[in-house]
């Protein structure tokens, strides 16, 4: 019956509306990505995932925890190479100022930055209207002291024997190899490093550091060691290395030993504290009973948690008896 | 300020230095590009901000850190920023280029010329041929057609595809085509300035000693196009920018959305935290430099000066600004942006919100607001074309006291009818008369046939009294152009009916009645408008009589009926309210005879009015006031308005969705509740419809007030359960449950009258109160500005979101206030839909637009956020805690590279992927459970208290991320011997911590695991590594040996056994706790989320492929009884009688004011283009 008015769609159903072809073309794609339907994995947290990963952290974690633990407290026996730090605190080798105070171009034997030291090494860039080298407060800073080590055999002998102390393979490699490189050029290191001066602070020049060629200016393990910052004010450096003789003999063997330090630098002026520490090391590094105890608290924790979490949801699955799936 | 323009006097026009026609929408050139672009950018606040930091950074004594770690992202925004403008800018360029270099062809020198559109000048006069786009604003001189006039369609304008009708002034238009006679024209046009007005012009031309006044008539704007026009001559008037298409194109007002609003205020917290922890920092500084730093510096520097440690902490304060603020790093609004242009181009690929029909996909027409649409508490809809189809159909009618009536039950008829109507319809007489047989009341053909004088009379008025336009294609069918779809039901009957509408010219119409043609002299067309609500021809028959016929709303027809129709009256408006009551809108149908002498009086003294200078429109209302009295009564029509389809099922939705759903139309009150019940928005087990109708403040607040009272309880209680407008609510089922039921169901009508006074100050909280616990408010009668006033009243004292969904060009106030505004892309033009937001083809579209898109992105978005802030409170705060390692130095933690690429390389795609991609429940749960819908509403996703908890988060974070590491690495020594306390490996270690952290916490996060979650989560973790390697590598050293300081590091670090334990434990440890947490959460306080998705999971164990269809609402919503608190009002809906109104007629929405409820201004705007047929008599040149 009704008359429908259409009127404006008949003159308009032209163009706009053209069926097919223009309908098509405007019809979204029928994709997944385009319609959100994206097949996907939806993990939810239940029960029965929840509870068991808190076990099975315990029951890892706790291991973990022990063994290194244990390790770290066996470290204690002198036994294998033995190594020997110097340990300084209260010195923030982590200070933004003292952190920026090098040029790695400069220690990388750059010519250029060995005669023109980066600004960054103000107020330790020129000495004297020549350049230091290396630059720098955190090479000015350099710990210098000197540490020998004795054994005193027995009571009735008291000469003390020197322990050989091996001062390479105490940097890393990349540090030696890449990182730190002497100047080019033919001569001798001296020639090498001319035209240029020594840290206001320190007693000889980098050329000076070590007798051996391949231990000596910026290659010289002391000081690379000691240019690698420390991350926290209260930190310990690689001295040397005591390396185990025979497999017979511990590397230490137990007695009555002498420490001789030639004391260079100065701590007292910023209230520091010097040490030396002796250590082995094990499968997982140096002692370190932190982890230990972290790893087995964590790993009670999340027992714990799961047990708690059990509980919970046993009572409340009890009460609830609608429960779902 | 006036335009003075002097037609062919270039010299003459120049003085005043108008703006030639050259256009530009371009912003930049090559040379102003960088520059310009740059300042934009760095108007913003964020980038602003962050060149302030890079020029801290560029203070030695401040630099924390290396220049690039700010410079790369801002760069990188910055480029890609600027990129975007480019090549915008650069089509922008080649559009105006190609609008600019248009061939015109321009009076010059007497002699016609082609010009680039760019050079003609205002004064110019210039010809345009049919189908030609209009170079600039013109006064249309003369045309091929006769009287001067010529057809135009303003599609660019105002979206309207329908022809309009522009007309010369008589004068000019006797120019012609003389080019000799155009090349001597001199009139001068004296005008208003250029404004943005479209339907409106005043001036006057000058000429020959007379002044003639233009309007709106005479004008044809830039950026139509001439149609069935042979050519026409136009002087400019305004070219270029002072074109009105030009002037509209204005900037549009910049809607933010709540979260924006709320990261805004965040920041800013989260700034005054920075100033906090720098603070802190610098007092540790201060301190330290006391008492350490001051012995240690003088030890390590020499010839320093004991500084004072007071300066020192200042500048530590601004150093650390600069290394924690990467907080809220650059690229977050950046990733924002970036998630809600996915979202909106997943809206856009949305094949369930693609209308067949129309062709026309939903479309995100603004990319920033995607998340809002997840937080809607408000729907303000129109009615006409968005609940309703704005398809009419000719009902019924009451000739003369008594009804006629088109089939009850005519569904399939109609459907045939319908489909019939595609295919041209032949309307040779026969085959008329066997349709109409077929459709109508047989009585009523009888009545035509047996030739009563009062039927032929109605339809005569039907076929003569509309401002429709009849066109006849090429194979000589007759076409109408209607404006408003009632109209041409009405004409359309009228056709059917035997009276066959067949052309017009300005002065005259040609009908068939009943096989006859006979032509009407048109004396004087009586326009609609919205005040007048009625319209009227005057026309001499063919005898000579002069008649005045009319139609218009019952109401204001009734009071100028002549005395003698009293009782037609009375039995008329019967016959309407059951009209009203079945829904059909309604209109009431009068004629007069006119006095010829009368008549010539009346249309002197209307020449008169129309010429006056002053108060023209008030004088001309007034002649028309006093001609259309007495009028005789003949009937009323009824036409049906059909509900658009899914409209109920989605008002039920979105209601128990606790979305409020009020109504803003122009209709009458019974019609206005009538499509209340047809949509289920009102239901008869309500306890309670509050009609509003009083006229003055007084009745209103009284009313307002007795139904506050009558509300059941004390007030205050429902007031607070249902804080619905606000405040926190619980989302566990029960008590939801109880709270829905409790009160009751309420509904508030308010018509346009009430409306208007209870907006005043001290009304409208009364007002607001009831309306906010009312379950449904419909506001009848309302004007659009009012629309835009309810909207604005609710978006301001009720501090919710609102959604404003409308058709037409009167929903555009709207439609610009609320916070967002979608419109239908229906039959009134493209008004609506340029105004908004997003916009689709059908009302149920919203459905799916705010419970799955909307949803998703509020729920995506607020992820994002709580995960990103998370994460660089994680990243951030290592920096504070190592402070009080490094004495307060603002020494970073991490390598500066890692800095730089943590936000915008390592840790970006993942938590993109998921501000993208994530789901949480399919889309079809999302639908089938509106209640989901909630959390959004009452912000449970984010919002402050949230953010604290990320902030925690992030704290407990960063304390274990750095703690662990300092205690595992306080004495440690690596396998070698060689100590890991060293600063780069101890930056190596924490970083790569950070890296597991955050990824682990993002898979935690990320519910919805595609192909791209998987490959951007462990791609990132590679690009990590590979970077890592990339950075430490010797090669790379050995090029710029002062930026890649880490050399070796990652190999001698992450060989290391005891680093990958501190790496494991860290993650354990950060992550542990939040599991914990969130399945307690889950499993003693499981959101209707969590249980959706449980059951989600069981259904696709069960049975992947039994995806349900069936299983709608019902019969989930029953297995989940516990789970469902909505479930009971739910099921009712469904079952109840409400369901079954549904069922029956197929929902009958009343509506009635046709005329002015639907289109009001623009319509106007419309009916003015026929206004020229008759207004001729304007046009007499008055002679002052």
């Amino acid at each position: 019956m009704a008359m429908n008015c259409n009127a404006k769609d008949e003159v308009d159903g032209g163009p706009p509306c053209a069926p097919g072809g223009a309908a098509k073309t405007r019809r979204p794609d029928n994709t997944a990505f385009k319609q959100q339907r994206l097949p996907a994995w939806q993990p939810i947290l239940t029960a029965g995932t929840v509870l068991p990963t808190f076990f099975i952290v315990g029951l890892i974690f706790i291991p973990i925890g022990i063994g290194i633990f244990v390790t770290s407290n066996n470290i204690r026996e002198i036994e294998g190479n033995v190594f020997m730090y110097y340990g300084l605190s209260n010195f923030y080798q982590n200070h933004r100022r003292y952190v920026k105070s090098r040029d790695d171009s400069q220690l990388n034997g750059d010519s250029s930055a060995l005669l023109n030291p980066s600004k960054e090494c103000e107020p330790y860039r020129r000495n004297e209207d020549l350049p230091i080298a290396p630059c720098g407060a955190i090479a000015n800073s350099m710990f210098n002291d000197t540490l020998e080590l004795f054994l005193v055999s027995n009571e009735s002998d008291p000469t003390p024997t020197p322990i050989p102390l091996k001062r390479k393979g105490i940097a890393w490699w990349t540090d030696k190899h890449v990182k730190f490189r002497n100047p080019s050029g033919g001569g001798t290191l001296e020639e090498r490093f001319k035209g240029t001066t020594k840290p206001v602070n320190w007693l000889k020049p980098v050329y000076m550091l070590d007798s051996d060629e391949e231990n000596n200016g910026f290659i010289n393990e002391d000081f690379i060691v000691w240019m690698r910052t420390a991350a926290l004010p209260t930190f310990r450096k690689l001295y040397r290395l005591i390396e185990r003789s025979n497999d017979l003999h511990p590397t230490l063997p137990a007695g009555q030993y002498y420490l001789n330090i030639t004391y260079n630098y100065p701590v007292h002026s910023f209230d520091g504290r010097k040490r030396m520490i002796l250590s082995t090391i094990s499968w997982m590094g140096g002692k370190n009973p932190f982890l230990g105890i972290a790893y087995i608290t964590v790993g009670s924790i999340s027992f714990l948690l799961g047990v708690v979490l059990l509980v919970i949801n046993h009572k409340y699955r009890n009460s609830r008896n609608t429960a779902d799936t | 300020v006036e335009r003075i323009v002097k037609a062919n006097d270039r010299e003459y026009n120049e003085k005043f230095q108008y703006a030639d026609n050259r256009i530009h929408t371009s912003k930049y050139n090559i040379i102003t590009f960088l520059p310009i672009n740059l300042f934009e950018q760095f108007q913003r606040v964020a980038n602003a901000y962050f060149l302030f930091l890079l020029i801290l950074q560029l203070i030695p004594e401040i630099s924390s850190l290396t220049w690039f770690t700010t410079i790369v992202p801002l760069v990188l925004v910055i480029t890609m920023t600027a990129g975007k403008d480019a090549t915008d800018d650069y089509f922008r360029h080649k559009s105006d280029n190609q609008v600019n270099n248009r061939q015109s062809e321009v009076l010059i020198d007497g002699k016609l010329q082609n010009e680039k559109w760019m050079n003609v000048k205002v004064g110019d006069i210039i010809k345009l041929e049919n189908n030609q786009f209009v170079a600039a604003d013109l006064l249309l001189l003369s045309s091929s057609e006769p009287h001067g006039l010529c057809y135009i369609e303003t599609a660019e304008l105002d979206g309207e595809t329908n022809l309009k009708v522009r007309h010369a002034l008589s004068v000019t238009s006797e120019l012609g085509a003389d080019i000799s006679r155009l090349a001597k024209f001199d009139g001068t046009v004296v005008c208003e300035a250029p404004n943005n007005k479209l339907d409106k012009f005043t001036g006057v031309l000058s000429w020959k000693d007379s002044k003639h006044s233009l309007n709106n008539q005479k004008i044809i704007l830039r950026g139509c196009v001439l149609r069935n026009t042979g050519w026409c001559f136009g002087m400019v008037i305004f070219a270029g920018p002072d074109t009105k298409l030009m002037q509209n194109s204005g900037k549009t007002k910049f809607k933010r959305t709540s979260i924006d609003r709320l990261m805004n205020t965040l920041v800013l917290w989260i700034f005054g935290f920075l100033v906090c922890l720098g603070i802190i920092l610098a007092i540790g500084n201060s301190i330290w430099e006391n008492q350490v730093g001051g012995q240690f510096r003088t030890s390590l520097f020499r010839n320093e000066e004991k500084k004072n440690f007071v300066f020192s902490g200042f500048l530590t304060f601004w150093s650390y600004i600069i290394v924690l603020n990467t907080v809220v790093p650059i690229s977050l609004y950046v990733s924002m942006e970036v998630i809600r242009l996915g979202h909106s181009y997943f809206i856009n690929w949305d094949r369930k919100m693609y209308y067949s029909g129309k062709a026309a996909p939903a479309e995100a027409r603004t990319t920033t607001l995607n998340e809002e649409l997840g937080q809607i508490e408000y729907v303000f809809s129109d009615k006409t074309g968005t609940l309703t189809q704005n398809i009419m159909t000719f009902k019924k009618c009451s000739i003369n006291g008594r009804i006629y009536a088109g089939e009850e039950y005519g569904d399939p008829v109609q459907k045939k009818e319908i489909t019939k109507k595609k295919e041209p319809v032949d309307f040779s007489e026969k085959s008329q008369a066997e349709r109409s047989l077929q459709f109508f009341d047989h009585s009523l053909m009888e009545s035509i046939k047996s030739g009563d004088p009062k039927v032929h009379e109605f339809f005569r008025v039907l076929a003569l009294c509309h401002t429709v336009m009849s066109e006849e294609d090429s194979s000589g069918k007759l076409i109408y152009q209607v404006q408003s779809p009632d109209e041409g039901a009405l004409v359309t009957a009228a056709r059917n009916c035997g009276f066959i509408f067949k052309s017009r010219t300005p002065d005259s119409i040609t009908i068939e009645e009943l096989g006859t043609l006979v032509t009407y002299q048109l004396l004087a067309f009586l326009d609609f408008n919205n005040i007048r609500k009625r319209m009227s021809v005057i026309v001499r028959n063919p005898e000579g009589q002069i008649k005045l016929y009319s139609k218009g709303a019952d109401t204001i027809l009734f009071e100028r009926l002549h005395p003698s129709s009293k009782d037609l009256l009375s039995l008329t408006s019967d016959h309407l309210s059951d009209f009203a009551g079945e829904g059909l809108r309604t209109l009431a149908i009068a004629y007069k005879d006119l006095d010829d002498k009368y008549f010539k009086e009346w249309h002197k003294m209307l020449e008169v009015a129309s010429a006056a200078a002053h108060e023209r429109d008030d004088q001309i209302s007034q002649l028309y006031e006093e001609i259309e009295r007495d009028l005789m009564l003949l009937g009323a029509t009824a036409v049906e308005d059909k509900l658009q389809e899914g409209v109920i099922d989605t008002i039920a939705s979105l209601s128990l969705a606790n979305i409020k759903i009020w109504v803003l139309t122009g209709d009458k009150q019974e019609t206005a509740i009538n499509i209340g019940y047809a949509c289920n928005m009102l239901t008869e087990d309500m306890n309670d419809v509050f009609v509003v109708a009083g006229n003055t403040v007084g009745e209103v607040r009284e009313e307002l007030r007795k139904a506050k009272e009558s509300l059941p309880g004390q007030n205050h209680s429902i007031l607070n359960a249902h804080a619905a407008c606000g405040k926190e609510q619980q989302l566990e089922m029960a008590s939801v449950g109880e709270e829905d039921t409790a009160p009751g169901d309420y509904a508030l009508v308010i018509n346009g009258h009430s409306l208007a006074h209870a907006l005043e100050s001290d009304v409208k909280s009364d007002l607001l109160e009831l309306a906010c616990l009312c379950k449904t408010v419909i506001c009848c009668r309302v004007t659009p500005l009012q629309k835009a006033q309810v909207v604005e009243l609710v978006k301001k004292h009720r501090n919710a979101v609102t959604l404003a969904i409308g058709d037409g060009a009167n929903d555009v106030s709207m439609i610009k206030s609320a916070h967002i505004g979608v419109g239908i892309s229906g039959q009134e033009g493209l008004q609506a839909v340029l105004a908004s937001d997003y916009s689709f083809a059908q009302f149920r579209y919203l459905q799916r637009l705010l419970l799955v898109h909307g949803r998703w992105s509020y729920f995506r978005m607020c992820k994002f956020l709580r995960y990103f802030l998370y994460k660089n409170f994680a990243f951030t705060l290592v920096h504070f805690w190592y402070g009080f390692f490094c004495g307060f130095s603002a020494q970073t933690v991490y390598d500066q590279w890692f800095i730089t690429l943590f936000n915008i390389v390592y840790t970006s795609l993942p938590v993109l992927a998921m501000g993208i991609f994530d789901q949480d429940v399919s889309d079809q749960n999302s639908m089938d459970c509106p209640q989901l819908y909630e959390p959004g509403q009452l912000n449970l996703l984010f919002n402050k208290h949230k953010f604290f908890i990320c902030m925690a988060h992030g704290i407990y974070t960063s304390l274990a991320l750095f703690f662990i590491p300092y205690g595992a690495f306080y004495s440690a020594a690596g396998e070698d011997g060689q100590h890991v306390a060293d600063y780069q490996s101890f930056a190596v270690t924490m970083a790569t911590s950070l890296v597991f952290v955050v990824s682990a916490q993002i898979a935690l996060d990320t519910s919805y695991w595609t192909v791209i979650n998987h490959v951007f989560i462990w791609g990132s973790i590679a690009t990590y590594f590979c970077i890592l390697f990339t950075t430490h590598s010797s090669d790379i050293f050995g090029m710029f040996p002062n930026q890649f300081p880490f050399v070796g590091n990652v190999w001698h670090s992450l060989t290391q056994k005891c680093v990958w334990l501190v790496i494991l434990l860290t993650t354990v440890a950060s992550v542990m706790p939040v599991v914990a947490f969130r399945f307690l959460k889950v499993d003693l306080y499981p959101t209707l989320t969590d249980q959706i998705r449980q059951r989600q999971k069981a259904q696709k164990k069960a049975k992947p492929v039994r995806r349900q269809r069936p299983q709608t609402r019902r019969s989930s919503s029953r297995r989940s009884g516990y789970a469902f608190a909505h479930q009971e009002g739910y099921g009712e809906l469904i079952t109840s009688g409400k369901n079954m109104r549904a069922k029956t007629p197929p929902p009958t929405s009343g509506l009635e004011k046709p005329l002015y409820n639907s289109t009001s201004w623009l319509e106007n705007l419309c009916k003015k283009t026929t206004d020229t047929l008759s207004s001729f008599s304007q046009e007499k040149t008055v002679k002052l």
